[in-house]
């Protein structure tokens, strides 16, 4: 038994999970608020991280300024998928949605290719220290940021749905469409809104990573990994969405750790997660924290 | 739902029960058909080798296209795993042949071995629907992807397999021109086979599912079977077409296999038509014109802008994400509609009704 590895990679599991928990809200808010399935997830996670290196890089911005762009940027880029590719699809079978997501997703990874070329770039150096020390442990400055900035995005998530006008807007929606229509919540402002806050955050997971391995394409991985975690925190849940995440981090590193050490399968850190979906389905399809969905006639 | 009117001709009613089960409407549709099996059995003496092979390859999309839309436009059920079925069926028949089964039989095998597979992965259909089941499926792709990189037993592992060219009584199936015929073979009975299956009782059973599962249980209708036999039957085209697209190749290896092919089938089905029999093969033949169009074009717009000309690839890539999206969003119901439209624009002309 190697505990080095082992604590290695649960820390490792905890880091990576934060992030798919990130994400994996973000899904979860765009389900929730507009019963859209979004399969570009992992599409915005890698444009959001391109964005802001691309800024470092070639415009010379320094990394604060750039991350702000980022995010004024991906707000924008939120609500014009909004309004351009969903918005004609309301009321359109589940089927149509999660295709337009699909094609969304294959055109943005082509043009993301094209712009910004197939190889992995790493951030210049945008820390002073790489490494702090922790309670004598030594972690890259990167992975103490991601923590950090993963915890605050949770709580803003919080903060903002429990006490802002526009939280409580959104969490009416969430419950019933009409009735919040009716009650003259803008619908479509909140939809648009949805989207906006949903890629702004996927482009915060995007640098964060950006800025813990290296950007490439290769990133929109984390757009699939994003499914285990919300079904096994449950598609409509918030906090199953975090618990998710953090869940499937953990799982796969443990994998990891079990496969290297015992069994030498190969490759079970990228496919225990997908096991993990199907069993959980099967036995529990609402996950731990969704709603059952139960139909009346 | 825009209406179309009906552009059978005037007294043209269906009068018998057989004559509304028909497998071809109209005279025309009949004469179609065949005059287009007609055409593909004289092109090898007609078209170059490249076109051949993009015949043979519409035709093979055609197949896996036609299952899915067995699963998905008949049946209502999504599956993002269609392309690792695909696959499933193209090692399934190396391997067979590999064992001395003669390839002509081992396609069918093949084709009935994925469809053993596809109905386990499809047991979770049973009970899922629309985006679970988009998601299980999603995950079975990804789980058949890995299996095909590590059983090197059955798939040659990181390294491929060879599939053995198909012959019939001495006769070789080697050249474009000659496989065609054996395309065009497959092609013929899965989608008359298909055609027909939408006339029977099970036919109208899986219809039944997609439009009101609640009410078609409440009708009788066992949901699990049916939602289990649409899996296997879109993995027993999907295996099909894997088959007959290994042994066209000669060579199988995993990377081909991937979700981007499983979602090029979901784009067959979305541009042809959801549903739609005919719509499966023009959708294939879009969805394989459409990147070579696209690089025509491009390479044309390079020559006036320079810079697009290492963009190539990508617009290609990006033409079917593209495709897919305006179908949705302009004509949800697929190349078919609008050539329904066309027609009844034709016969109406000058009216509109």
């Amino acid at each position: 038994m190697n505990s080095e590895l082992l604590i290695q990679l649960l820390v490792n599991g905890v880091i990576v999970g934060m992030l798919y928990g990130i994400v994996a809200m973000c899904f979860v808010l765009i389900y929730k608020s507009t019963q859209v399935v979004n399969f570009a997830q992992g599409e915005f996670v890698v444009m959001g991280a391109w964005v802001c290196l691309s800024m470092v890089v070639s415009m010379g911005l320094p990394f604060w300024l750039a991350f702000l762009f980022t995010l004024a940027f991906m707000t924008a880029f939120g609500v014009v998928v909004q309004i351009i590719l969903l918005r004609p699809l309301v009321g359109e079978p589940v089927i149509s949605v999660i295709m337009a997501t699909i094609g969304l997703s294959t055109f943005m990874r082509a043009l993301m290719n094209w712009i910004f070329g197939n190889s992995a770039v790493r951030f210049p150096d945008v820390f002073s220290q790489s490494v702090v020390s922790i309670a004598g442990l030594n972690v890259e400055t990167a992975y103490v940021l991601s923590l950090v900035l993963s915890v605050a995005v949770m709580g803003m998530f919080f903060l903002f749905f429990r006490y802002s006008r526009w939280g409580l807007a959104m969490r009416a929606t969430a419950y019933s469409q009409q009735i919040s229509q009716s009650l003259g919540i803008p619908i479509g402002r909140v939809f648009a809104m949805a989207w906006a806050i949903s890629a702004v955050v996927s482009g915060i997971a995007g640098v964060v990573i950006g800025l813990v391995n290296a950007v490439s394409n290769s990133l929109s991985f984390i757009g699939i990994k994003v499914f285990p975690a919300v079904i096994v925190g449950g598609l409509d849940s918030v906090i199953g969405a975090v618990v998710g995440g953090l869940t499937i981090g953990l799982l796969e590193n443990l994998a990891e750790f079990v496969d290297g050490q015992y069994l030498h399968i190969g490759n079970m850190y990228s496919v225990a997660p997908f096991y993990v979906l199907l069993v959980i389905l099967m036995i529990k399809p609402y996950g731990l924290f969704g709603t059952p969905n139960i139909e009346r006639v | 739902m825009t209406h179309v009117p009906n552009p059978r001709p005037t007294g043209d009613f269906r009068t018998s029960y057989a004559g509304d089960r028909t497998l071809f409407a109209t005279r025309f549709e009949t004469n179609a058909v065949i005059a287009g099996v007609l055409f593909v059995l004289v092109s090898p003496f007609l078209f170059s080798d490249y076109i051949l092979s993009q015949f043979i390859i519409i035709g093979i999309y055609g197949i896996a296209a036609l299952g899915l839309n067995v699963l998905t436009g008949m049946t209502g059920q999504i599956s993002l795993g269609h392309g690792a079925f695909f696959g499933f069926g193209a090692f399934a028949s190396a391997w067979f042949s590999s064992r001395g089964i003669p390839v002509l039989l081992s396609m069918p095998m093949a084709g009935v071995l994925t469809m053993a597979v596809g109905m386990v992965f499809g047991i979770p259909a049973a009970r899922l629907k629309g985006l679970y089941l988009a998601i299980a499926t999603l995950a079975s792709q990804y789980i058949l992807e890995d299996f095909f990189a590590r059983a090197d037993w059955f798939t040659g592992g990181t390294s491929g397999s060879l599939a053995e060219t198909a012959n019939l009584f001495g006769f070789q199936f080697d050249s474009d021109g000659r496989y065609l015929y054996l395309v065009l073979f497959w092609v013929i009975v899965s989608f008359v086979g298909v055609a027909n299956l939408a006339r029977t009782r099970d036919g109208r059973a899986l219809v039944a599912v997609r439009d009101h599962y609640l009410s078609a249980e409440i009708m009788g209708i066992n949901l699990t079977h049916y939602r289990i036999l649409s899996f296997g039957l879109a993995s027993f085209f999907a295996g099909l077409a894997g088959a007959l697209y290994g042994h066209y190749l000669g060579f199988v290896s995993a990377e081909g296999f991937t979700i981007i092919l499983s979602i090029e089938f979901l784009a067959i089905i979305i541009i042809g038509g959801l549903g739609s029999v005919s719509g499966s093969l023009l959708g294939a033949a879009f969805i394989l014109l459409l990147p070579q169009a696209m690089e025509t074009f491009a390479n044309a717009l390079a020559t006036l802008v320079p810079a697009i000309s290492q963009g190539t690839a990508y617009i290609k890539q990006m033409s079917v994400g593209a495709a897919i999206i305006l179908f949705l969003v302009l004509e949800p119901e697929g190349l078919v509609h609008r050539w329904r439209l066309m027609r009844a624009n034709w016969k109406l002309f000058p009216f509109s009704h």
